[in-house]
């Protein structure tokens, strides 16, 4: 694709308040060097654009490859500036805007804790059973679920945890991947 | 892939400058660096320059690249080596200048522990570059010094850092020569696409009102790329300008010449700029200073954007046609396209606005009230233009005042003779600058034209002037205030000056010759023209002291949030005008 043809935009330009802000979910596969994660995020902070979720992880050892999903929200030309000043860094390989493509695939994975006896107990289990949280670990008077899901999902799940003993949270941020056959550019 | 050398991390430093045919390092000598300088000890292939303070060092490799089109090399020990190059590398990102600084490191097993001289460089310095390395494996240092050539000078250049723990500089590694290397991921393309030439072509030839607006990626593409742009303009007949950072890439005495736009460009262009219908930008990015009141920017026009860095494209202003592209390259198509299809303008559109172009160079928005008694600072860069402009002459500048004189008269006829701070503005570029340019260019007239304030902050370079000897000429127009400063506090504050008389100044003629230079104080108008030629004919390093009336304003003007239509002129305007020109929006921009 040629980064031209985009419909970019400025981040200071004065049309920008009459737009929306939005969510859009960049994939951003870069050379898994020392710096590399330093430098995503100080664009980002340098440059006033918000991170709502950032994962990272290496994807393809022998290659020295990681890949980032980023969530990010701003109007649509504030997106498109920071896919292009995503683009031009030295150690980056390729950027895809999942949102702009359409179609794509975002999961999470969660641990809950919940402390608790008695019905409150019981019921937790009933409702982590109806999203399909697993047990990883207990105890006499606590769970800790696993979850997986769209960030939605596991939102809702925790909240309804909330009078049930909720007492900690841990959770990854968004994977995200396109469907159908085609593989991002490496 | 060249067999490997068995060496150390220091051999393999000059072994690489040397392979990347680096013949000058501006640098700095202390404890983490010192197995490379006795490196440079036993060999005579790269000179070394022994700065004052790394500041100097930076902007030297600056001027030394913005001169030659190669790539500066400056050279720093760890901790406050490092940080001192911290303003001269932001100024290269700013203006996109190739420079490679190499930084000494604390050994690897200190790092971390806050050790005598250690600072985090890498992080310190990884917002003011494109890229930078803190080299752990001796084995990783040869193809991270190629890397960081390649880097700095591919696509939009731009400053590199590679930092070198001292351990690794001892350590005995294998050694690559740089034809093995390669960076996969940065591959900036160089190419325009058929279809974008196309389409900027067919909207040039529908205009009626074209006008180039061009910068400093003109120059950074090099000579070629100034030749074509000349070419162009002749074959079209269009009007053009220039940012400041692209000054002489069409030279000033050419016919569709209006001097420079923005802030403290002239009325022709900015005027042009508001009018025009079809814009066509090569090489420069709509910068604050140029574009002004953004809603206001010209307002009527379809806008075409050559730039070699796809986020400098709708960064700020949106454009038509984006061409993606090194500036040679697309003027190339650009030419090839036009003369294929055997365009022409429509010529009675196009005298009409050449005739409406006239009646704004009629408004002589560059004069001044001339003075017999006081030096005006305008008269005196008028002044040194006519005496240096046969010569082969380089100008570097300081920032303020004085540097936009120098960009309103003086007239630049090539590409690489003006060398001024325009992104980050850096008081203090100028002199070390000229250092750098002098280094390059040893027989030629090297002059920083200069302020009283700028000056102070880099003066110590003076002295490496001297040790090298490399004489420079720094004019310094004197008029005892950090002039700019004090106009901005004349337009917004009350004309409250507040902290910006040059208090206590130095006697810069005795200041040169404690040196070792030698000084000049100029006074009188009629002296000035023998004072020059005296300055000109010295073959020392020189401060001239020129001392111009203090209280002399830069106009015209476009005041801070006001739009190309609403300008400042200089010789008749009030001070109520200056004090009001600004209103409560305009107050809180820079």
């Amino acid at each position: 694709m040629n980064a031209h043809q985009q419909a970019t935009g400025s981040a200071y330009f004065i049309d920008t308040k009459k737009l929306e802000s939005e969510t859009h979910t960049l994939a951003v596969v870069a050379e898994n060097q020392p710096g590399v994660l330093a430098r995503i995020i100080g664009l980002f902070a340098g440059r006033g654009y918000n991170i709502d979720s950032l994962t990272v992880s290496e994807t393809e050892h022998e290659k020295h490859v990681s890949r980032f999903t980023i969530v990010t929200s701003g109007t649509a030309p504030v997106v498109a500036q920071i896919k292009a000043q995503l683009e031009r860094m030295v150690l980056v390989h390729s950027v895809a805007d999942l949102t702009v493509q359409g179609n794509f695939l975002a999961r999470e994975l969660a641990m809950v804790k919940v402390q608790g006896a008695g019905e409150r107990r019981v019921e937790a289990l009933r409702l982590a059973d109806a999203f399909r949280a697993r047990v990883i670990d207990a105890s006499t008077d606590s769970f800790v679920f696993e979850l997986t899901g769209k960030p939605d999902k596991i939102d809702q799940f925790i909240s309804l945890m909330v009078p049930l003993g909720l007492v900690e949270v841990s959770r990854t941020g968004v994977a995200a991947i396109s469907r159908g056959s085609e593989a991002m550019k490496a | 892939m060249a067999e490997a050398e068995l060496m150390t991390g220091a051999e393999m430093v000059l072994r690489a400058l040397a392979e990347h045919g680096v013949k000058h390092v501006f640098g700095y000598p202390g404890g983490a660096v010192l197995p490379i300088y006795d490196e440079f000890f036993q060999q005579d292939k790269v000179k070394h320059i022994l700065v004052r303070h790394e500041q100097g060092a930076t902007h030297m490799a600056e001027g030394y690249a913005r001169s030659t089109g190669l790539c500066g090399v400056a050279l720093a020990t760890s901790g406050p080596g490092a940080t001192n190059c911290v303003t001269g590398l932001m100024d290269a990102l700013g203006d996109s200048i190739p420079m490679v600084c190499i930084t000494g490191q604390v050994p690897t097993h200190l790092i971390g522990t806050d050790a005598f001289q250690e600072c985090d460089t890498v992080g310190i310095t990884r917002p003011c570059t494109k890229q930078n390395w803190l080299v752990k494996d001796v084995n990783d240092l040869s193809r991270i010094l190629h890397e960081a050539f390649y880097v700095a000078m591919t696509g939009r250049p731009g400053p590199v850092v590679v930092d070198i723990p001292k351990d690794v500089q001892f350590a005995k590694g294998k050694y690559t020569s740089k034809d093995g290397v390669i960076v996969k991921s940065y591959q900036p393309k160089t190419q325009p696409d058929a279809s974008a030439i196309e389409a900027a072509i067919a909207l040039i030839a529908t205009a009626k009102k074209p006008l180039f607006y061009t910068g400093g990626g003109v120059i950074n593409s090099g000579p070629k790329a100034s030749k074509l742009l000349r070419e162009l303009v002749e074959l079209t007949g269009i009007p053009i300008t220039s940012t400041l950072m692209g000054l002489g890439a069409y030279p000033a005495s050419g016919k569709e010449w209006l001097g420079m736009l923005g802030m403290h460009g002239t009325y022709e262009a900015n005027m042009a700029m508001h009018d025009c219908d079809v814009m066509i930008n090569v090489g420069a990015r709509f910068d604050d200073r140029i574009t002004g009141r953004l809603d206001g920017f010209a307002p009527h026009s379809k806008k075409i954007h050559i730039d070699i860095d796809p986020s400098s494209i709708n960064k700020v202003v949106r454009v038509a046609v984006p061409v993606i592209a090194d500036v040679a390259a697309a003027l190339e198509a650009m030419i090839a396209s036009w003369k294929k299809h055997k365009h022409t303008l429509d010529q009675a559109a196009l005298k009409s606005w050449k005739a409406e172009i006239k009646t704004w160079k009629a408004v002589d928005c560059l004069k001044y009230r001339a003075n017999k008694d006081v030096i005006m600072p305008q008269y005196a860069i008028e002044r040194l233009y006519e005496l240096t402009k046969d010569m082969d002459t380089y100008i570097t500048t300081e920032v303020g005042q004085h540097q936009m004189w120098a960009a309103q008269f003086y007239r630049f006829e090539k590409p690489n003779r003006w060398m001024t701070s325009g992104g980050l503005g850096t008081m203090g570029y100028g002199l070390p600058a000229a250092v750098g340019v002098q280094a390059a260019h040893p027989k030629s007239l090297v002059i920083d034209i200069a302020g009283d304030a700028s000056v102070q902050m880099t003066m110590q370079e003076f002295s490496t002037a001297i040790q090298y000897k490399l004489p420079i000429k720094i004019f310094i127009l004197n008029n005892q205030y950090m002039g700019m400063v004090r106009q901005w506090q004349q337009l917004l504050h009350g004309n409250r000056m507040s902290e910006s008389y040059s208090e206590a100044l130095p006697d810069f003629v005795k200041l040169a010759e404690a040196f070792g230079g030698v000084g000049f104080r100029c006074e009188k108008p009629e002296d000035l023209d023998g004072m020059i030629k005296e300055m000109i004919a010295s073959p020392h390093p020189v401060l001239f002291d020129c001392r111009v009336a203090n209280l002399a304003n830069c106009f015209p003007m476009i005041p801070s949030g006001k739009a190309h239509n609403e300008m400042l002129l200089g010789a008749d305007v009030t001070d109520e005008q200056v004090g009001t020109a600004i209103d409560a929006k305009g107050k809180a921009l820079v």
